[in-house]
């Protein structure tokens, strides 16, 4: 379990001062000037020697990512901070913003500072208006103190950061999506290559970062890349925000170690589940995203990129979404299927055309007015969506169906003879 | 179910004008510095919701043609911005635009009893606007408070950790012009796992 002196968001809940003196107080901004005159290979370098795995779902690492950015390509370099948080059961980045944004705020200047970029966009989704405004009234905070602006911290770096809000689109959450909705356009993803790493908003280097990565960034480089790396295991260091929500008694966000066990997270931090570890069905373990995990797993599953993706599932966002007997599993897949279907952006055939006859079809399947047949010509069509759209979200569709009929396909099938059964009659 | 953001249609009232009003004009060129000269359009997004705010909250077509005008945009382009996201509304609603989150977190822990709630004291359909103009209720997909389910937003803000009795208080309150309190409903800190005093 993780030490109260190796946590990193010391105001996660809020209960001290969010503005820059309560921030002053926890350590923040204290020697920012001293971390970026060390330049800034050595900031990359430290990121990457703590292992730091990108928290915004995929778990690329972030040193990596950074270092991909041109030392001098003649153009405006720009840093862009990912705060769409729209991933069904993920509210960890809003905690963040609200409660410690100044730690953002300072991860934003060293980060931005290592991939040679004077400016900053913050794309917070729309609906987080308060947490906006939080935001907002810190960037100026930091503006008045001289914190970035023109000679950042006495750097002689300049540095801008400015806040964007979205206008609700889940799909403004993938990387290249987003840079189209910040260049004024309908929120559709670019085709890749070229990387935003060469040509991105504007045409010019970017980097999309997500707010907990970015957030993580100082503390790693103050306390040192080895002091990270010794939390966790190999290849999946450090310590993470996990947001557990569901049918647990304390549903809550929390940060802990990376690899701490799926059933000691949910038992230690969030109460349980209700009903007792007993009444457990399943667990989607990384947000809607990933295939879900029946009892069984979740009995010894670690918490981490690598364990998770042996069991076929994965990390994710760290949304643990926790479902207990009383649930109706096919609804709540069914609801997810609903979800992807809205929020498809409509670019390529097979996710707009794709996400609509799967939630159709998975409302059937939650009836049982659907054939026998029908469950493998499901499973058939997730194949065809799977890796044949631009962005991701095709993929994303298609796996909570996978998982569902992998481990749950028997009640699939009673559901289906027992609507014959009752038609028959 | 309709949903007042998610049409494409053009709501179009005869003889209707839109202007910037003086506070919004000073914030319409603070907005527009954000972004690179000549990359103006970036503020799109921006203006069109600054637009929405001071046209009651939904966007008529006067108000995109000035938000198109301002950036030297074409009108069409505004329109697909305005018609793609859903947080931009096409058609006039309720004084209390109310979202409820109905995606598997919220729906787990009850968010469709809050939905029958909702349509018994608006007297609504979800998407309709209520007779007395106090209400538009729609069923949203997730809104990012997954920790303080189930949870609906109204306007700009959040109300969290409801249940039938808390989220009627709030809509009967609303209903008759009383003030409202945001967030946790339960008096919890945040999403901290700890319960409030009233739970």
């Amino acid at each position: 379990m993780l030490r109260e002196e190796d946590k990193i968001f010391k105001n996660l809940y809020g209960f001290d001062d969010w503005s820059l003196k309560g921030a002053n107080e926890r350590g923040i901004w204290s020697n920012t000037k001293e971390i970026i005159e060390k330049g800034s290979e050595f900031i990359v370098g430290e990121i990457k020697n703590s292992q730091l795995r990108g928290r915004g779902g995929a778990g690329f690492p972030a040193g990596l990512k950074w270092s991909f950015m041109p030392k001098d390509s003649g153009k405006p370099h720009y840093l862009v901070v990912n705060a769409d948080e729209s991933e069904p059961g993920t509210c960890k980045d809003r905690e963040i913003m609200r409660n410690d944004p100044h730690l953002l705020l300072e991860g934003c200047l060293v980060a931005g500072f290592a991939m040679h970029a004077n400016t900053c966009y913050i794309y917070i989704r729309g609906e987080y208006y308060n947490e906006a405004f939080n935001l907002q009234k810190a960037i100026d905070e930091a503006y008045e103190n001289n914190l970035i602006g023109k000679n950042a911290c006495g750097t002689n770096w300049d540095y801008d950061i400015y806040l964007h809000r979205g206008a609700g689109a889940y799909i403004c959450g993938e990387e290249t999506a987003l840079l189209e909705s910040l260049e004024g356009k309908k929120g559709q993803p670019r085709l890749k290559p070229p990387f935003p790493a060469g040509a991105g908003l504007y045409g010019c280097p970017t980097t999309v970062t997500n707010v907990e990565t970015i957030a993580v960034a100082p503390t790693i480089i103050r306390r040192g890349a080895k002091w990270f790396s010794s939390l966790g295991r190999e290849n999946n260091t450090g310590s993470k925000i996990f947001s557990i929500s569901g049918h647990v008694n304390n549903p809550c966000n929390v940060e802990e170690e990376m690899g701490i066990g799926l059933k000691e997270l949910i038992e230690k931090h969030a109460g349980g589940v209700i009903g007792g570890w007993d009444n457990l069905l399943a667990v989607i373990p990384g947000g809607a995203s990933v295939p879900l995990l029946p009892k069984s797993i979740c009995d010894i599953v670690k918490m981490d990129f690598d364990s998770l993706k042996e069991v076929q599932s994965g990390l994710g966002t760290a949304a643990v979404i926790v479902m207990n007997k009383s649930t109706d599993i096919v609804d709540a897949i069914c609801r997810l299927s609903h979800f992807y279907k809205h929020e498809s952006c409509g670019q390529c055939t097979p996710c707009r055309e794709g996400t609509g006859w799967m939630f159709r079809m998975m409302e059937k399947m939650v009836k049982g007015s659907a054939q026998v047949d029908d469950i493998d010509k499901l499973l058939d069509v997730t194949k065809q969506i799977e890796g044949h759209t631009i962005c991701a979200l095709g993929d994303a569709a298609a796996w909570p169906i996978q998982g569902l009929m992998r481990h749950f396909r028997s009640e699939v099938e009673r559901r289906i003879k027992e609507y014959r059964l009752e038609e028959v009659a | 179910m309709k949903h007042p953001g998610m049409t494409n249609k053009v709501y179009n009232i005869p003889n209707d004008i839109f202007e910037w009003s003086e506070d919004n004009f000073k914030r319409v060129s603070k907005i527009i510095q954000k972004y690179p000269t000549s990359r103006q359009q970036s503020a799109v997004i921006p203006l069109l919701d600054l637009a929405q705010r001071q046209n009651s909250g939904w966007l008529s077509k006067t108000s995109i043609e000035k938000v198109a005008e301002t950036l030297s945009m074409s009108y069409i382009r505004v329109l697909e911005v305005a018609t793609f996201y859903s947080m931009f509304i096409l058609e006039p609603i309720g004084e209390n635009f109310v979202q409820i989150c109905r995606t598997t977190p919220c729906w787990l822990r009850g968010s469709d009893k809050l939905v029958k709630v909702a349509r018994e004291i608006s007297n609504a359909k979800l998407g309709e606007t209520s007779k007395d103009k106090k209400f538009t209720v729609v069923e949203v997909e997730c809104l990012g408070a997954c920790c303080n389910a189930p949870m609906v937003q109204i306007n700009d803000d959040y109300y969290e950790d409801l249940d039938e009795s808390t989220f009627k208080k709030i809509l009967t309150d609303l209903k008759n012009n009383k003030s409202i309190s945001k967030g946790s409903q339960i008096g919890r800190q945040a999403s901290h796992h700890e319960r409030g005093k009233d739970a």
